[in-house]
């Protein structure tokens, strides 16, 4: 008899299963690409669930333009190193009004060039299912959503009539422009995505590593000068100290933690005593409370 | 005191050595799956808050945020409200209510733990089914001052319909009965009165106090007459008997992997046994055998694949197979029927109606379905079963379903995976229902199509004419069967063969025993689709005049016709007009409410979308709109 599944093996079958039910049912389906580690957990998912053929379907980026530059530098060698198809989308029209987090806020920036920017992007290849890597365990509003998450022509979410999702049996049933978002990492917790990186050996951004890096210090966060576009503002001092990410997003809006693991190993023995938990680092979801659901009705990931 | 956070219960002093073996003894934790239910205001998302807080998996920012929200939206006056660490959307805080299921996860240094926390209106029934169907063991909460509720029972009988086998009963807010033995051993007793017929395993009652904690991860002082375990302990050991001993192998087909022409791969899940490289398969559905050549994955070929690994099978031979197919093996074959019974939970607003096409699936197969017959509704208080012509929303039944095309399982005592399957509107999408299979129906594997070797074509062809079903729908005394039979006599002048399907006709005889009520009208809408689908068969130009009001129904006649051969014509004769001409007095008397169900008055008519044709009544003469209609007719070559 042989022996049962572990726990990072019984979510890994989960996340391969969602994947090519997708595959099977959806006429246009898209991976969004974040970069993050979330997305490289996600990406190699994929990898495993169609190998030996390669993901039927294109990664999608929505580039916000704010994103660390190690960031996209990862993005473009994954793309070439795994092969895969990679679309960039950026709303252009922000581009054009110089949308940025400085003069704008974290809340109108991160609406124009992120969530408008992906429905502008989902318009306009019509794709009909789109893939992402949240977790339950991150936020109040996730915990709440399901796997195979409906949504209208509009984008919106509507999580107060969520159609009821039984054992692993999918409703993947779409009207023309109503699309599905797919959440393969829907009950993986922060410390699953990371014994996950450390047990196959998944190349992250370099970020997620300490390293002596250019910080401030501002809002109670740290805050790195990754470009020139970064406006000090009187009384601050750029240091070097080190640090590193547990999440990564636009760098403005990203606040590093003092750190000294430049290892996987170290980072899971991080995880193991932190206190707080991972999205403290995101300036965004502080904005207002319950700010992640209404974000997420309005259409983002 | 509220610091003092993180690594879980147990562990705060293990600091880890060498991490790659800690994460190794986390790797081999099992995993127990379970929900808490129980009715509005029991305390279930007190008590999972409650759950998180003490075995230290809540983050020094959450808690800030708790403290903040408890002040905000919190019942629990100044002191913390656990439950605003579930309800996590803006209208369950408001309202202090769950509406929906939430996922949350905690692991002790025994087990890994995924929690569902469900809902206990009864409104949102379904929102519960769904984190019941994953779920291996159930929560159920009774108030102690309340003791057992409907929905106590309500969420017990689904419980135990999807499969769960282990209770915990949590006598929950014990403190508020002054932690009285009494007040416990009654509701402990009478639960375990009524679950006698649910087929758990495992029943345990606990007298527990989520907000405060006591028997919630240690045993409270203040019960002292109780010696049995809290509520962590249990969930540590409880046996949940993995019974994948034994169970025959099944491999759903969910996707086939072609990426070049030397690879043939079939992937899926394997749903229960397991199978190696060179034993025998057969594939469900044709009953041809082959056997298993290579089990693929990307981390290398493997020699066996068991129960919830998902894999990429090779097989020997080329055999006809794919997605909705299942490989299994050759000593125990699931059913493979097009008629069985199951048992079904109601999730939509709109009831279920015998006779109307909605659309079945299964972990990977999709098939138009509809309930040949409704054989009882089951009582949700004491287990009567009721005779019922339809389900409405939250109710359960057993049916019998008919499927237009055969599909492959087993029952679903015997396996949770290939025993069930939802049912999907078919105009909205929407999940309406979850089955549950208990067993095939004979008829099915008896009765096989007679192969006829005078065709329907030959039989048109010898009438020298095209074969159509054309279906009039609209309200009464708007011209339909005028219509109808003023084109019936031109067409047969003209040489075809025709015949007219009328709604009072049919009622009179064929459809006598049937009445208004909108389960009957889809049975009524039914026969007659049957029927002139036996008519255009013979060759027949068929003209069906029936209000037939239901989109539903109308696409279902669509559906069982041949490609071409159906043909809607809608005759538009507005309401006000019907009611005005009123030629059979009807009107008159349902808008007295002498009739009831009369479409337009109390009973909705669905107006056609696409009609292939569309007339409109008002200021035209009959004959005119006949010859539109026949001029359509000829152009599409049917006369």
């Amino acid at each position: 008899m042989p022996a049962a599944l572990t726990h990072l093996g019984r979510l890994e079958a989960e996340a391969i299963h969602i994947f090519r039910e997708v595959a099977a049912t959806f006429s246009k389906p898209v991976m969004l690409y974040s970069v993050g580690k979330d997305s490289s957990v996600l990406m190699h998912l994929a990898m495993k669930a169609f190998y030996p053929a390669k993901p039927p379907f294109p990664f999608l980026h929505v580039d916000t333009t704010w994103k660390f530059r190690e960031m996209i530098a990862f993005r473009d060698r994954m793309a070439k190193e795994k092969g895969f198809d990679l679309l960039v989308h950026i709303n252009e029209e922000g581009v054009r009004d110089g949308i940025n987090p400085f003069d704008h806020g974290s809340n109108t920036h991160t609406h124009v060039m992120k969530t408008v920017a992906l429905r502008q992007a989902l318009d306009k290849y019509g794709f009909d299912a789109a893939f992402g890597g949240a977790r339950r365990d991150e936020e109040k509003s996730r915990a709440k959503e399901r796997i195979f998450s409906f949504r209208s022509a509009g984008h919106a979410w509507d999580p107060k009539n969520q159609r009821p999702e039984m054992w692993k049996i999918y409703n993947t049933r779409v009207a023309t422009g109503e699309s599905i978002r797919v959440f393969p990492l829907s009950n993986w917790t922060e410390q699953d995505i990371w014994q996950y990186i450390l047990q196959e050996n998944i190349p992250i951004v370099p970020l997620y590593f300490a390293a002596r890096r250019p910080v401030v210090d501002r809002d109670g966060m740290t805050i790195m000068v990754d470009d020139d576009r970064m406006r000090l503002l009187p009384g601050e001092k750029v240091e070097e100290r080190m640090v590193r990410f547990r999440t990564l997003g636009c760098y403005p809006l990203t606040g590093a933690i003092p750190s000294n693991a430049t290892t996987l190993e170290e980072i899971v023995g991080e995880m193991l005593t932190a206190r707080t938990s991972e999205r403290q680092g995101r300036l965004i979801d502080r904005d207002e409370a319950g700010s992640m659901e209404k974000k997420k009705r309005e259409g983002y990931f | 005191m509220l610091t003092g956070n993180k690594a879980p219960v147990g562990e705060e002093d293990t600091a880890p050595v060498d991490i790659r073996d800690y994460v190794a003894g986390q790797e081999n934790k099992g995993l127990l799956r379970f929900l808490t239910c129980g009715s509005v205001d029991d305390g279930k998302s007190t008590l999972i808050g409650r759950l998180l807080f003490d075995t230290k998996l809540i983050f020094e920012d959450q808690l800030a945020a708790l403290e903040n929200d408890s002040r905000k939206h919190g019942t629990a006056g100044d002191e913390i409200d656990f439950a605003l660490l579930v309800d996590g959307l803006e209208a369950e805080r408001e309202q202090g209510i769950t509406i929906d299921v939430a996922y949350r996860f905690f692991s002790t240094p025994r087990r890994k733990f995924i929690v569902a926390d469900t809902p206990g209106h009864e409104q949102y029934t379904r929102n519960m089914a769904t984190g019941a169907s994953t779920a291996d063991l159930a929560i159920v909460l009774v108030d102690a001052r309340q003791g057992i509720l409907p929905q106590t029972r309500r969420h017990s009988i689904i419980a135990s319909l999807l499969g769960i086998r282990h209770i915990v009963v949590a006598v929950n807010k014990i403190d508020l009965v002054g932690f009285d033995e009494a007040v416990f051993e009654r509701i402990a007793g009478e639960y375990r009165a009524f679950a006698e017929e649910l087929g758990f395993n495992s029943i345990q009652p606990i007298p527990m106090s989520a907000r405060y904690g006591d028997n919630v991860t240690r045993s409270s002082d203040q019960t002292p007459w109780y010696d049995g375990p809290s509520l962590l302990e249990h969930l540590e050991t409880v046996d949940i008997e993995v019974e994948a001993e034994g169970r025959p192998f099944r491999f759903p087909v969910q996707y086939v992997s072609r990426p070049n022409l030397d690879f043939r791969g079939f992937a899926g899940t394997v749903a229960s046994g397991h199978i190696g490289v060179g034993d025998p398969v057969t594939v469900a559905k044709s009953g041809k055998q082959t056997r298993i050549r290579r089990i693929v994955t990307q981390d290398g070929d493997l020699d066996v694949a068991s129960e919830g690994q998902a894999v990429t099978l090779v097989l020997e031979d080329e055999v006809e197979l794919s997605r909705g197919n299942m490989l299994v093996t050759p000593e125990a074959r699931p059913h493979v029927a097009d008629q069985f019974a199951a048992t079904l939970v109601w999730f939509d607003e709109n009831p279920l109606l015998p006779g109307r096409s909605y659309i079945l699936r299964t972990e990977t197969d999709e098939v138009s379905a509809t309930v040949s017959h409704l054989k009882h509704r089951r009582n949700i208080n004491n287990f009567a079963e009721e005779a019922a012509t339809c389900l409405n929303l939250n109710e359960v039944g057993l049916c019998n379903f008919s499927t237009q095309a055969p599909i492959a399982f087993d029952a679903f005592r015997d396996n949770r995976v290939t025993g069930a399957f939802i049912l999907i509107d078919r105009l909205t999408n929407a999940t309406v229902g979850a089955g549950m299979i208990e067993w095939p129906l004979r008829r099915a594997a008896n009765i096989h199509w007679q192969a006829l070797d005078v065709t329907r074509q030959s039989r048109a062809a010898l009438k020298h004419q095209k074969p159509a079903v054309l279906w009039f729908t609209g309200l009464s005394g708007s011209g339909k069967s005028t219509i109808a039979s003023l084109l019936e006599k031109k067409l047969h002048a003209s040489g075809r063969h025709t015949y007219v399907l009328d709604g009072d006709n049919v009622r009179h005889g064929l459809n006598r025993d049937l009445g208004f009520t909108d389960a009957d009208r889809v049975e009524n809408i039914r026969r007659v689709a049957e029927t002139a689908k036996l008519m255009a068969d013979a060759g027949l130009i068929v003209l069906v005049s029936f209000i037939s009001p239901f989109r539903a129904e109308r696409r279902m006649a669509r559906e069982l016709m041949n490609e071409g051969e159906f043909v809607e014509v809608f005759v538009d004769t507005p309401f006000e007009d019907c009611a005005r001409r009123d030629p059979k007095g009807l009107y008159a008397k349902a808008l007295k409410g002498e009739i009831k169900n009369f479409t337009g008055v109390d009973s909705p008519y669905e107006t056609p979308e696409k009609a292939d044709i569309h007339v409109k009544t008002v200021a035209r003469a009959p004959e005119d709109l006949v010859d539109e209609i026949e001029a359509w007719l000829r152009d599409r070559g049917y006369c």
